[in-house]
């Protein structure tokens, strides 16, 4: 290992090649277009000529004299019989041409400055300014020679004046340039004389770049770069013969054009204009340009992105017992997952003694998992696989200085990713717990951050090898250190479904607990029982459900805000109904329910005031315990829902029913006046989109009341009403659908319109503009949907279905391109915002240098918050959260309005989240609510 | 926001400045402020006052970013990772309910992409405050904003028999886009060729008295083109020619507005129109310009600068993610504008624009185009610095960022040189 010294590339320089430095730089002349004789031994000067490197074991490098892992490989090269043109720089050169004088060379006066500037752009996009296009005759002011008009026959065919000018012309006119005036048109003369666009040796490269390979049968296959090379060879050689032999000038023309053609193929096999090379398979060759081009290019699938040892993937599973900074990790894996220990005289024996473990240890004596050693690195750096058998001989090879790399153990800190990595919290650092069966396992309060489920999920986990790395995770990846996220300054990770309803059964409206539930509850948990909150009328003492609930808070958290069940009502905290308003003191819940506002993630006010205020291991702590907690509580009370949930009673069926056709009737009514013209148009708006806007309000409206009839026999008694306003999951719309009515089906944000020849379905008239007939679900998705119902629904969920493969795909390529236009940007030293080229983007972050994870919900300072710390109370309206930025004026004042239509929006949005499941969204309330 | 700004009571926000000051901590502007505001509220004794704004400032200052912070990768992070949960729907209600406004992940592309005109070019018109009650004068201004086209205020027919074509203003349709026959009159004379057609009164009397177009006998003499011998011919096909112009003809209105609706903001009546045009609508007597304001970004960028362009782009792009439900901090779309704005004009994000322009071969080369990056770069003979992310990962080193930015030298003590006891070297930054 070196000490403190390591290398560092300060930059590259882009130059051309000279055909001096081709030349000089190859191993080999190649001649033959043969690759192997009949032994399957490389011909010499052929396209595998052992000078060029060697790929297959027991053979040496002729240049040099490396084996297979030795030798790099080596540059030949093949001189072409006439010099070609490089269609990298046809245009270029086209530029050149026009730029100087066809009989001296040097510059003409007129000539387009190069486009210095403008270089970087796509060269498709901006053809080079045109010298003048005039008629009149130009002259070279150096030799008075007449300049004729040059123009580039796509993709490497030069014409003057409808004459072809021959690569060999053009080479000789390049060459011409003087040097000043090559840097006149912007080249660089150091880096590349011009005439170096025009081949006249062709560079091949090392057969590591185009390894063939050998197929079961014994079959050799080439690479697609020596079937290329190997057209050029052999149309050179022809080219070369009947040139020599002084054929006609016509079959040497020809020639000379395949030799193009191929040596153009050979760089670009898209080249424009001109048909691409064929395999035999019809397959298009994959040359020089395809290899470094796209997706699965050299540059973005090769060196943006490298394949990466000490990594595992497998499915991930559920465990509310591990810590948020845990995962937990199969035996299995853990045993090919490597950590490197550097043994010096301190660990010296502890390493032998893994050693001698082997690779597969038995379990100790609890048959708790031991950890042991796959390979041993010695001193003088020679690997040597440790085997159940030269295990006891390896561990007396280990000494200082010599590397054992042993395997996982519990605590080791390794890297955690879940694909998409949408955000920096899609990999963060996780504490090893090696257990038994063959999933990865975390709290399920980090499945927000990583975006995962369990449906059959699988993350990627990574091994750090190093100690700066490792200390580098500890510091900053820690799950606990991204609890708050830097995209709204909130907690990411927090407590959900489960979670959420466990809480509000242990808070809403304070449920005692006996001793032996109590006891129970506290199990998972590393509490004391606390003394009994009362006793009871036979005298058992019992504890509350605050109580215990309170015990995961800090001491010193006060806070007040207003739970997700409250329903508006301004009573005092203590006198309210629902139990709706939170008063927690000194870490003592007084009122109020525990709920998605209060834990959840992206909400919860009591996790954002822990992390802030108490720090993020507290936070950590509090996420640890209240998990526990919850999963025990909702084990001891329970919570199932089922179809029956949505029973209504006989009554409220009736009231439904009559409410959807009293809107069925007003909708006729509305058809009725837009037939006979009585319809009252709307400002800016056609006749008939008045009509289909009431029509849409009414039958909005119809849903809804539905919906409320059936809301009204919904109360919180039932479990599905629970999970919905505690937050946990669904919505109280998701209910209503089930028992009141489905509603509207949308496509495009109408109703439905299309099938058949106007009408949606056969069952109906033509212009039909009914409720049936467009597209209303009247029925509850508990009673069943008729036929048309089901396939208009149907309808609507394919849409939804279309809308979310779209979605990806535009904004991971908007994602893309925001990471690349961004990805240079940080915070210098002195507070600016700079790119790489030092240029101030932002004299101060965010206006005001602020980071958004440290910030509260986007303000840099809660003065709330201070104001209570300092004096030790809480000032009223804790609740007031501005989502207004620092300083700029950016952010307009939300109205109310506004407001409620955003929280319906989410609504909505949570409606649909993800999963498939929810299919048709059914038209929702913005389109109507306002006015 | 700074207009309403009461008269403060100066000394307390000095005082707070002070404080930060000494502690030499920046904070904000409008962090003093709201604390001013607070203390002035809650009536604290000076001491608890004292005692609340160094907390404050405290709490400021551990809230600032770190040098070498990735703010660029943060941000587009925090931009694109919702972007999967936004709809696509492109059309949504934004206000008023009878317009359609690009809303959701298109129209936060159409933002990212700096399109010249946005998919629904939209326009808010806020009216002289004076005016702002009065139902009647803003619609006045609206009729004057709104596009009014000869069919919006009468009805065209063709009367082939008596090679006319009859215009008649309906009395209804004049009232309610408050336009006089005279107008009309005096738009279809000025916009009709004189040389080929003729307007005259009509039937009918008053306001809703027809206007007729006549065919001129065409002058004589004059060369006629092969055209107009056909017309000539067939004299029908100019009466055509006729109602079609007559059809297109503007009255008034400003262009690019198709339509204009009056909605109640609270005590104010409120414009909004459908397509856009920033420089024609402010120059309408009535209208305010400070307060009047469009969704094309170009626009504003055109008629008020660079500056403004900037805060219209954080503004559209909160607006577009606020109403999605998704909470965006707005540093991250501040830092979006900058990059944008950066060189004085709108650059796209992308490879037109910013991703086009680096200084890295290697980094462009990665993004898109691959081949002719590297080409390009060769004939130049540039040279990449690597100092971007890209450019150092495909090289295989640290990149320049966060913990990558700082190179700490470290000499053991005692191994190595034998002088010995080496100096407390302070962090070396930069370049080792």
């Amino acid at each position: 290992m070196a000490q403190g010294l390591s290398k560092r590339i300060k930059s590259l320089q882009f130059a051309f090649l000279s055909p001096d430095e081709i030349r000089r730089m190859s191993g080999v002349k190649i001649i033959t277009a043969d690759t192997y004789d009949d032994d399957g031994y490389p011909i010499e000067m052929g396209l595998m000529d052992l000078h060029l490197g060697v790929i297959e074991p027991n053979l040496r490098c002729r240049t040099c004299g490396g084996r297979v892992n030795e030798c790099p490989g080596h540059f030949g090269i093949i001189e072409l019989a006439m010099p070609v043109i490089h269609v990298g720089y046809a245009k270029e050169i086209k530029r050149l041409l026009q730029s100087t004088c066809r009989a001296c060379g040097r510059i003409l006066p007129d000539a387009p400055t190069h486009r210095a500037e403008s270089m970087n752009d796509s060269d498709d996009a901006a053809p080079a300014p045109r010298p003048r296009d005039s008629k009149e005759e130009r002259s070279c002011p150096h030799c008075h020679e007449i300049q004729q008009r040059i123009v580039l026959d796509k993709p490497t065919t030069f014409r003057e004046n409808s004459h072809k000018i021959t690569p060999k012309e053009v080479r000789a006119r390049l060459e011409r340039i003087p040097d000043e005036d090559v840097r006149a048109l912007g080249l660089n003369p150091r880096f590349g004389r011009p005439e170096w666009m025009v081949l006249t040796v062709l560079p091949v490269p090392p057969v590591q770049v185009r390894p063939s390979i050998t197929l079961e049968s014994g079959e050799r296959s080439e690479d697609d770069l020596t079937h290329k090379l190997v057209d050029v060879l052999r149309i050179n050689q022809r080219l070369r013969e009947n040139r020599d032999m002084g054929a006609p000038q016509l079959v040497v023309e020809d020639l000379w054009e395949l030799l193009q053609y191929h040596v153009t193929t050979y760089f670009d096999n898209q080249t424009s204009g001109i048909p691409p090379a064929r395999h035999r398979s019809g397959r298009p060759l994959k040359t020089l340009a395809q290899r470094l081009k796209g997706k699965d290019g050299r540059f973005r699938s090769n060196l943006s992105g490298k394949r990466v040892n000490f990594s595992a993937r497998t499915v991930i599973s559920p465990d509310p017992l591990l810590s948020i900074n845990e995962v937990g990790i199969p035996v299995e894996v853990a045993r090919g997952l490597t950590v490197p220990l550097e043994v010096t005289v301190h660990n010296q024996e502890v390493a032998k003694e893994l050693v001698r473990r082997g690779p597969s240890p038995t379990p100790d004596e609890e048959g708790r998992y031991r950890c042991g050693v796959n390979y041993l690195v010695r001193e003088d750096g020679q690997r040597i696989k440790v085997m159940e058998k030269n295990a006891d001989a390896c561990a007396e090879l280990v000494n200082p200085n010599s590397i054992v790399e042993r395997q996982l153990v519990d605590g080791d800190i390794v890297l955690f990713n879940r694909q998409p990595s949408l955000h920096r919290m899609s990999m963060m650092a996780h504490f090893v717990r090696i257990l038994p069966h063959k999933t990865f396992r975390f709290n399920l309060c980090d499945c927000p951050p990583y975006n995962a489920d369990f449906d059959g999920d699988e993350m990627n986990l990574h091994v750090l090898q190093s100690q700066e790395a490792r200390a580098e995770a500890k510091v900053l990846m820690k799950v606990e250190e991204h609890i708050l996220s830097p995209r709204y300054g909130g907690p990411i990770i927090g407590m959900l479904h489960d979670h959420i309803t466990a809480a509000f059964l242990l808070t809403y409206k304070d449920p005692k607990f006996s001793k032996s539930e109590v006891t129970y509850l506290l199990s998972k948990l590393n509490y004391p029982v606390p003394p009994p909150a009362g006793k009871d009328k036979d005298g058992e003492p019992f504890w509350s459900g605050k109580q215990l609930f309170s015990l995961t808070l800090p001491r010193d958290l006060t806070l007040e805000f207003r739970s997700n069940i409250w329903a508006g009502c301004n009573d005092p905290p203590m006198a309210c109904k629902h139990d709706a308003i939170v008063v927690i003191e000194n870490g003592v819940l007084k009122t109020g329910t525990i709920d998605k506002k209060a834990i959840a993630y992206e909400k919860g006010a009591i996790l954002d005031a822990i992390a802030r205020d108490n720090g993020m291991p507290r936070a950590r702590q509090f996420l640890d315990e209240m998990s526990r907690l919850a999963i025990t509580a909702i084990g001891l009370k329970g919570l199932s829902t089922g179809i029956d949930d949505e029973d209504v009673p006989e009554g409220a069926i009736k009231e439904i029913h009559s409410a959807l056709e009293g809107a069925r009737i007003r909708v006729g009514e509305l058809v009725e006046e837009y037939h006979r013209g009585k319809l009252e148009q709307m400002p800016g708006r056609s006749l008939e989109e008045t009509l289909e806007v009431m029509v849409r309000r009414e039958l909005g409206q119809a849903r809804d009341k539905a919906g409320d009839i059936a809301g009204r026999y919904l109360g919180l008694e039932n479990p599905a009403v629970i999970l919905a306003k505690s937050g946990a999951r669904g919505s109280m719309l998701n209910l209503t659908q089930m028992a009141g009515a489905v509603g509207q089906q949308s496509v495009r944000g109408e109703r439905l319109l299309r099938g058949y020849v106007h009408r949606t379905l056969p069952h109906f008239g033509r212009g039909d503009l009914g409720a049936d007939a467009r597209g209303f679900v009247s029925s509850s998705y508990k009673r069943g949907l008729s036929p048309t119902e089901y396939f208009f629904h149907s309808m609507g969920g394919r849409e939804s279905l279309v809308d979310t493969a779209v979605r990806t795909s535009r904004s991971g390529y908007m994602q893309r391109r925001l990471i690349n236009a961004l990805e240079d940007l940080k915070v210098a030293e002195d507070g600016t915002v700079r790119n790489t080229a030092g240029t101030v983007i932002e004299y101060k972050y965010g206006e005001d240098g602020i980071d958004p994870t440290r910030s509260y919900q986007g303000v840099p300072v809660s003065l709330d918050d201070v104001v209570a710390q300092v004096l030790g109370r809480r000032i009223r309206s804790s609740d007031e959260r501005k989502p207004e930025g620092p300083s700029g004026g950016a952010a307009p004042p939300v109205t109310e309005e506004e407001m409620d239509l955003q929280a319906e929006a989410q609504l909505e949005e949570e409606g649909e989240e993800e999963e498939t499941e929810e299919f048709g969204t059914p038209e929702e309330g913005p389109e109507f609510g306002g006015e | 926001m700074p207009e309403e700004k009461k008269a403060p009571p100066r000394d307390l926000l000095t005082r707070i400045q002070e404080i930060a000051a000494r502690e030499g901590v920046p904070i904000s502007a409008s962090v003093a402020e709201s604390l001013r505001a607070k203390l002035q509220s809650l009536r604290l004794s000076p001491a608890d006052a004292t005692k609340v704004v160094h907390e404050a400032v405290r709490r400021f200052a551990r809230a600032e970013v770190d040098p070498h912070e990735s703010v660029g990768i943060i941000a587009a992070q925090s931009i694109g990772e919702p972007g999967t949960q936004m709809t696509l729907r492109t059309f949504h209600y934004a206000g008023v309910a009878e317009m359609n406004v690009t809303l959701g992940l298109p129209r936060l592309i159409e933002l990212v992409d700096a399109r010249r005109v946005p998919s629904t070019p939209m326009m808010t018109v806020h009216v002289d405050k004076k005016l702002k009650g009065e139902r009647d004068a803003v619609h006045q201004i609206a009729l004057q904003i709104e596009i009014t086209t000869v069919p919006d205020v009468a009805s065209i027919g063709t009367v082939v028999e008596e090679l006319k074509v009859v215009v008649t203003p309906r009395a209804d349709l004049l009232e309610a886009r408050g336009v006089k026959r005279a107008e009309l009159e005096a738009a279809l004379r000025e916009n009709l060729d004189g040389r080929l057609f003729e307007v005259k009164p009509g039937s009918g009397g008053g306001e809703t008295r027809a206007l007729e177009i006549h065919l001129k006998e065409s002058a004589a003499g004059a060369a006629k083109s092969r055209k107009e011998e056909l017309t000539e011919e067939m004299p029908f096909k100019k009466l055509l020619i006729a109602s079609e112009e007559a059809k297109a003809i503007q009255i008034k209105g400003v262009e690019g507005i198709r339509r204009a609706l009056i909605r109640k903001e609270r005590d104010e009546y409120v414009i909004y129109t459908e397509g856009s045009n920033l420089d024609g609508v402010i120059e309408i007597p009535g209208v305010d310009p400070v307060r009047t304001t469009t969704n094309s970004v170009f626009e504003i960028y055109r008629v008020y600068g660079v500056e403004a362009a900037r805060a219209a782009l954080i503004y559209e792009a909160n607006r577009t993610l606020a109403e999605q439900g998704l909470g965006v901090d707005i540093r991250h779309l501040m830092l979006v504008a900058d990059v944008m704005t950066n060189e004085g004009d709108i650059r796209a994000i992308g490879r037109h624009g910013i991703s086009g322009k680096k200084t890295s071969v290697l980094a462009r080369a990665a993004f898109e185009i691959t081949a002719a990056h590297l080409l390009r770069a060769a004939i130049t003979g540039e040279v990449d610095e690597l100092k971007g992310v890209a450019e150092n990962i495909i090289v295989g080193q640290p990149i320049t960022l966060g913990t990558g930015a700082v190179n700490l030298v470290y000499r053991p003590l005692g191994s190595g040189a034998a002088s010995a006891p080496a100096p407390k070297a302070p962090p070396v930054e930069g370049e080792a």
